[in-house]
């Protein structure tokens, strides 16, 4: 009776078109507060953790760091500065296995165990900041996008003058299976983000502020909802669907608008930051600490404790699991991000970075690949495509290397939510084959 | 325990699956016929079911013959030749004879499906293909009805016309449509009524759909939009001539639009992905039938309707896309 009530309630609340409902898997994390992780040994920070030019290194080896000095400094605009998660000494500065599946320049510290600040970073009164002060020092403070995208926080920041603002929406959503970083957050932190929702409002000079979060985190949007009364933001209770933390399908909820294909949320007035990007926008702005830490769920079958761990940037994988008790299981795939969108890694030798949201393990049995069979046309994929594609008409295009069809049939505009793979009951890889044909359209372009 | 074998999945996302497979889509159908199946025997007696046993096991073995001699994996576990072979026996008369059933599902095995490449390649309904090559090369056997007998009620199958097949032969000979003809929709619609083993029970039908919407499988486009698109031309012409022409209820009840609407023509492999290209497709059978029906030599249109638009789906796939979020209508 509950749950029929509950689901009602649901068909009321703002959503998008289209989405899929896979088990959400919270309940592992979701009740545990944040801890923060021990130091380890040894912090792999990489130098390319953002979307945009990686940072150049700026330390020697040998050289001691303290916490938040910088290590690589930022090249061009859409980059971002990247800091000492400690104080320590820097062993190296070549190139380390990366999440995203190379060896990739970083910079490697040895904790000294004091975690001494850099005497340089100091608080400020943002009531005496300008809004370009403010933008500065997130820029300098290297925040990032912390959903997964990892795009710089400043770039949004800045709109060109005749694309302002009028919405600005925070994104509490969280719709990956799994991870509760951000519901963690918003339950044991909402100061802090508020604190940079009220920055970032100041600096865009919005008339709508929105605070976007799931129905199945009620306690978050209670919580919220009561610090928020009585200012100008509000606090809206999404539809429990995958990909509801999608920009493009947020938006869409919200506003009822649709950022036009192959432009920018700015295109028709929005901008969205995640609620833990506001978080550390605030960080950087009155404390003038930079970005070296976040908040990151360790999770899955093959973990024996979950756990929502506040991490520095540069953690190995591998510590993750010691402090979480070690592996419960063999694991069949190791995953940072979550299972929908989150990148597969050949070990626990990587670090986590800026836009580690979750690790997760899964066992062999949770990911044993059925083998493919013939498409049936059964339009599962094209009812679950929130950019109300065809996905199995794409990617047949795009498996023969027709990427001129594919892009007719706006292969281009495709979100890679995965959505389509999830529901196919031939187990035809659809997003993975669009991605190819995705890259062959682009590479067909450069050559143009 | 923190070793990690050799054994890693390495794939790009996402890293999770419904577990909905192929095979369990085609058993939910399978279920979802029972009820007709078992109203069916209930009228008809075991002739129907052999009937109904006859057409399963010729569609598996056939298919598995094909595929054996193709070289190829044989997939007969799938269910989908099971389905056809259902589909096909619901197609044909309770009393057909034993090698009109197996010709039947070989037609639909070999012309209806291997010979475009099996499963997902054909553009036709399989067992409507060989529904209708029976019925133009067998026009005695197919339409040779015979009046529900139910189990237990003594009665032996005795020949009779299906209420379709009366109403074109009474209008035929005297222009106007039997008055006793449209009495018996409620019985019609129970099952109690000559016709293909399928065609008898709406409401048997009806429930196993039921089953498919709760399930996701079916949506409600091709069906809403079929029956919805009889009862509008169907009624236009009823309004003008009530004596000649029958009600709209009339032509849902009998013949085999049920089925057709619910089953045949929400075949996922040879109807149309979006939901504007359903709606069309729906639409397009709708009238088709009542035009063959009305029109038609063929007493039933449903299965010819049905076919023509298979021939359009690609057709309709191709110009009716779904608008891309994101991309302002007309703006391509």
């Amino acid at each position: 009776m509950c749950a029929a009530h509950n689901r009602l309630a649901d068909m009321k609340r703002k959503t998008f078109a289209g989405g899929i409902h896979p088990p959400d898997n919270k309940q592992w994390s979701a009740h545990l507060a944040i801890e923060d992780c021990p130091l380890p040994a040894e912090l792999i920070v990489p130098l390319a953790q953002h979307i945009g030019a990686p940072s150049v290194p700026c330390v020697e080896v040998g050289q001691q760091v303290l916490k938040g000095q910088v290590v690589g400094s930022a090249k061009g605009f859409v980059s971002v500065p990247v800091h000492a998660p400690t104080s320590g000494e820097v062993l190296a500065v070549e190139k380390r296995p990366h999440p995203w599946g190379m060896a990739l320049p970083a910079v490697v510290i040895r904790p000294d165990g004091e975690d001494r600040w850099s005497p340089e970073l100091q608080p400020a009164d943002p009531g005496e900041l300008s809004p370009e002060q403010i933008v500065e020092k997130v820029r300098q403070a290297g925040v990032v996008g912390m959903g997964g995208a990892a795009f710089p926080a400043h770039v949004k920041m800045s709109p060109p003058p005749e694309k302002p603002i009028k919405t600005l929406i925070f994104n509490g959503v969280e719709c990956e299976p799994y991870l509760t970083a951000d519901h963690r957050m918003m339950l044991e932190e909402p100061e802090r983000i508020l604190q940079g929702v009220a920055l970032l409002q100041y600096v865009l000079g919005v008339e709508r502020v929105v605070i976007g979060i799931e129905a199945n985190k009620p306690d978050a949007i209670a919580l919220i909802s009561e610090m928020c009364a009585g200012t100008p933001v509000e606090v809206i209770s999404l539809e429990v669907k995958y990909p509801q933390g999608a920009e493009k399908q947020l938006i869409n909820a919200v506003t009822g608008r649709e950022v036009p294909s192959g432009g920018l949320p700015m295109d028709i007035g929005v901008a969205v930051h995640n609620v833990s990007t506001a978080a550390a926008v605030a960080d950087a702005v009155v404390h003038g600490r930079p970005l070296i830490e976040r908040v990151c769920t360790v999770t899955g079958p093959a973990i024996r404790e979950p756990k929502n761990l506040r991490i520095r940037i540069g953690t190995l994988l591998s510590h993750l699991v010691d402090v979480c008790g070690g592996l419960a299981e063999e694991p069949g795939k190791i995953i940072l991000g979550g299972p929908m969108m989150g990148f597969a890694q050949l070990g626990f030798d990587v670090p986590a970075t800026r836009g580690t949201s979750g690790l997760l393990l899964l066992r062999h049995e949770d990911v044993d690949p059925q083998p493919e069979g013939p498409c049936i046309r059964c339009a599962r994929c094209v009812q679950a495509c929130p950019m109300n594609l065809l996905p199995t008409t794409i990617a047949a295009y795009a498996r023969r290397s027709l990427s001129a069809e594919a892009a007719e049939y706006r292969a281009m505009d495709c979100i890679e939510c995965g959505s389509c793979s999830y529901v196919c009951p031939s187990s035809i890889p659809l997003v993975q084959v669009i991605r190819f044909g995705k890259a062959a359209i682009l590479a067909k372009k450069r050559k143009e | 325990m923190n070793e990690v074998s050799q054994q890693l999945y390495l794939s790009s996302s996402p890293h999770i699956h419904s577990g909905e497979t192929t095979a369990k889509v085609m058993r939910a159908v399978l279920y979802s016929l029972v009820p007709a199946c078992a109203v069916a025997v209930y009228f008809f007696g075991l002739s129907a079911l052999l009937v109904l046993l006859l057409a399963i096991l010729g569609c598996l073995g056939t298919e598995a013959v094909c595929q054996r001699l193709m070289g190829q994996p044989v997939t007969i576990a799938d269910g989908s030749a099971a389905i056809t072979g259902v589909l096909l026996a619901l197609n044909l008369p309770p009393t057909s004879p034993w090698w009109l059933t197996l010709l039947g599902a070989v037609i639909a095995i070999v012309i209806g499906k291997q010979v475009y490449g099996g499963l997902g390649s054909n553009p036709f309904n399989p067992a409507l293909v060989a529904r209708v090559v029976l019925l133009i090369s067998f026009p005695v056997q197919m339409t040779t009805w015979s009046a529900p007998a139910p189990l237990g009620s003594g009665l032996d199958l005795v020949t009779t016309a299906t209420p379709l097949g009366a109403w074109k032969n009474a209008v035929m000979l005297t222009g106007q449509a039997p008055v006793e003809l449209q009495g018996g929709t409620a019985q019609y619609f129970l099952g109690n009524m000559a016709g293909c083993i399928g065609e008898v029970s709406a409401l048997a039908l009806l429930i196993g759909a039921a089953y498919l919407f709760y399930r996701r499988i079916l949506t409600w486009h091709i069906p809403a939009a079929f029956v919805g698109s009889v009862v509008v031309l169907s009624g236009l012409f009823w309004l003008i001539n009530p004596a000649k022409y029958p009600s709209p209820i009339f032509h849902l009840v009998t013949g085999g639009l049920v089925l057709g609407a619910f089953y045949m023509a929400t075949d996922m492999v040879t109807t149309p992905v979006s939901p504007r290209g359903m709606l069309l497709f729906g639409v397009g059978c709708g009238l088709l039938t009542v035009l063959i029906r009305l029109f038609g030599g063929y007493p039933e249109g449903v299965s010819f309707a049905i076919l023509l638009m298979n021939a359009a789906t690609p057709l309709i796939d191709r110009y009716l896309r779904p608008r891309t979020f994101g991309v302002q209508a007309g703006k391509g």
